[in-house]
């Protein structure tokens, strides 16, 4: 109750009207996978201030349908989104990055991971994410496919704490984005699905307008610019596909 | 009384301050509008199938085992602890008693961070740990380990207090009696306290049955294991299931109340 009490926290700043030159500001509630990129450009589209909010994607949409204000959303799945789009509390979303699911492991894998089919070792201490957020599902439906049993040790609220178990040491391994890994500082090291079963799991982010935004001008500008502008360029920076 | 202009007459006292009053009516409301609101929006038509879940009932089971075992292992500690705080005079005792208290104000997400650098993997002393075969993060041991963290001050404070309280001269007594020490604290002290001792259990349990931050943290998230009950609220609230979430919030809800009444008369007193 604490999070959506926190989700509310939106203030007046928002309906502070544009001014020309004036910066608008905007939130942005975004998975949490998008941290690294979408802060790196937060202050790059002009006449807007994205003040962001980062999370798992079923986390923010459950504030959104509570009430809680943004302007705009990116969620790291479909499914999150069209959540929104039934309750009509977004525009048409726009699907704007792309990234590949990937087995995280410590750096020079100690481990000798080289495929999923190490998952299912007991010797490897595995994570996932919760099936609650979109890296869980993907990474459950990348396991099924491959027909790999995989008895994980946890199953971590956000795609970024799942690879925080990886990087403190925790555990061994965990199906995380490419993205992530590529914005641990090397802290964690990636190793590639093959090309098949990658394909079957591709993420694809959403972007859209929250209808009740008091911005919409700023807010679009943010969509377009994630779609075409600078926000686009830091989410290629970050290894991002488009 | 002549004793001067300024002594207040009692019968001609003011009524009360009316905007304190008016304050004080509004925090009271504000304080209970969420709690109504759970219970006003809460999907009692369903309440029963969903504590029927088995999702739920593992969740329920594996909070009641480990926040008992948290009270356990708070009491195994606690209870020496209180005692050497509340009987012995030494140097640093003071700093013993605020660094053993600071659980109980430290951010929860802190302390797991802090048992995962202490007990993990790559800890302090995680890897001798390890070496012995004891494994905390990821384990149910490592749930309990996290409730009874955050769990012990509570436990510690009150029995501190209690044992404060006690009659020295009832132990002596016994001692003059031809009692040993340990036969004294078993015998006479631990009666004595007794009251102390329910009320910090109690408290400790409640704290234990609602840890989350911590747990999260150090032990994970897996049903059955170190899903507890606050956390699976928290997933179930975002996922699939968000009337589950208010059902089993309001288990937690009604347990609460139930310490709170149990301990109306010692809460204050002991604390």
């Amino acid at each position: 109750m604490l999070v959506l009490a926190a989700g509310c926290g939106t203030d007046g700043t928002s309906s502070a009207p544009a001014e020309a030159g004036d910066a608008a500001t905007i939130t942005v509630f975004a998975a949490a996978s998008l941290t690294e990129a979408f802060t790196s450009a937060a202050s790059s589209v002009p006449h807007v201030r994205a003040r962001f909010s980062f999370g798992g994607s079923q986390q923010l949409v459950t504030q959104l349908l509570q009430g809680a204000e943004a302007d705009v959303v990116a969620t790291a799945d479909g499914p999150s989104m069209e959540r929104l789009v039934a309750a009509s509390l977004v525009e048409a979303p726009v699907t704007f990055a792309r990234t590949a699911l990937v087995i995280a492991v410590r750096p020079g894998n100690p481990r000798g991971v080289v495929g999923l089919d190490d998952l299912a070792r007991p010797d490897l201490a595995v994570v996932l994410a919760d099936p609650s957020v979109p890296a869980g599902r993907y990474a459950r439906q990348v396991l099924d496919e491959a027909s790999v049993r995989v008895a994980p040790r946890s199953l971590e609220l956000d795609v970024k704490a799942a690879l925080a178990k990886v990087t403190a040491g925790e555990a061994d391994a965990a199906l995380v984005y490419a993205t992530d890994v590529r914005g641990s500082a090397g802290r964690a090291e990636a190793v590639a699905l093959p090309q098949a079963t990658a394909a079957g799991a591709a993420v694809s982010y959403r972007i859209a307008v929250v209808r009740s935004t008091r911005q919409r001008q700023a807010a679009e500008a943010f969509v377009v610019a994630a779609t075409s502008g600078p926000v686009r360029d830091a989410l290629l920076a970050a290894g991002f596909t488009t | 009384m002549r004793l001067g202009a300024r002594v207040p007459d009692p019968d001609r006292r003011p009524g009360p301050p009316w905007p304190i009053v008016a304050g004080g009516a509004f925090a009271a409301a504000l304080l209970t509008l969420p709690l109504a609101a759970l219970l006003i929006e809460a999907p009692w038509s369903s309440a029963v199938d969903q504590l029927r879940a088995p999702a739920a009932i593992q969740a329920l089971r594996l909070s009641l085992t480990t926040s008992l075992l948290a009270v356990a292992a708070a009491f195994v500690l606690g209870v020496p602890l209180a005692w050497v705080q509340a009987r012995l005079d030494y140097p640093g005792r003071s700093l013993v008693r605020a660094l053993t208290t600071l659980p109980l104000v430290l951010p929860p997400v802190v302390g797991g961070i802090a048992l995962l650098l202490a007990f993990g993997r790559r800890g302090l002393v995680g890897p001798a740990l390890g070496a012995a075969g004891v494994r905390l993060p990821f384990t149910m041991a490592g749930a309990v380990a996290a409730e009874a963290f955050v769990a012990l001050p509570f436990l510690t404070l009150t029995v501190e207090g209690g044992l404060r309280q006690v009659d020295r001269r009832i132990e002596d007594a016994a001692r003059t009696l031809g009692a040993t020490r340990w036969e004294v604290f078993r015998t006479v002290t631990l009666p004595l306290i007794r009251p102390s001792l329910t009320a910090g259990a109690v408290l400790a349990w409640a704290r234990a049955l609602g840890e989350f931050g911590a747990t999260i943290t150090f032990a994970g998230n897996l049903p059955g294991t170190t899903q507890t009950l606050p956390l699976f609220v928290y997933v179930t609230l975002n996922g699939r299931d968000p009337d589950g979430a208010i059902i089993l919030s309001l288990v937690l809800l009604a347990v609460s109340v139930v310490v709170l009444a149990a301990l109306r008369d010692r809460w204050l007193r002991a604390l």
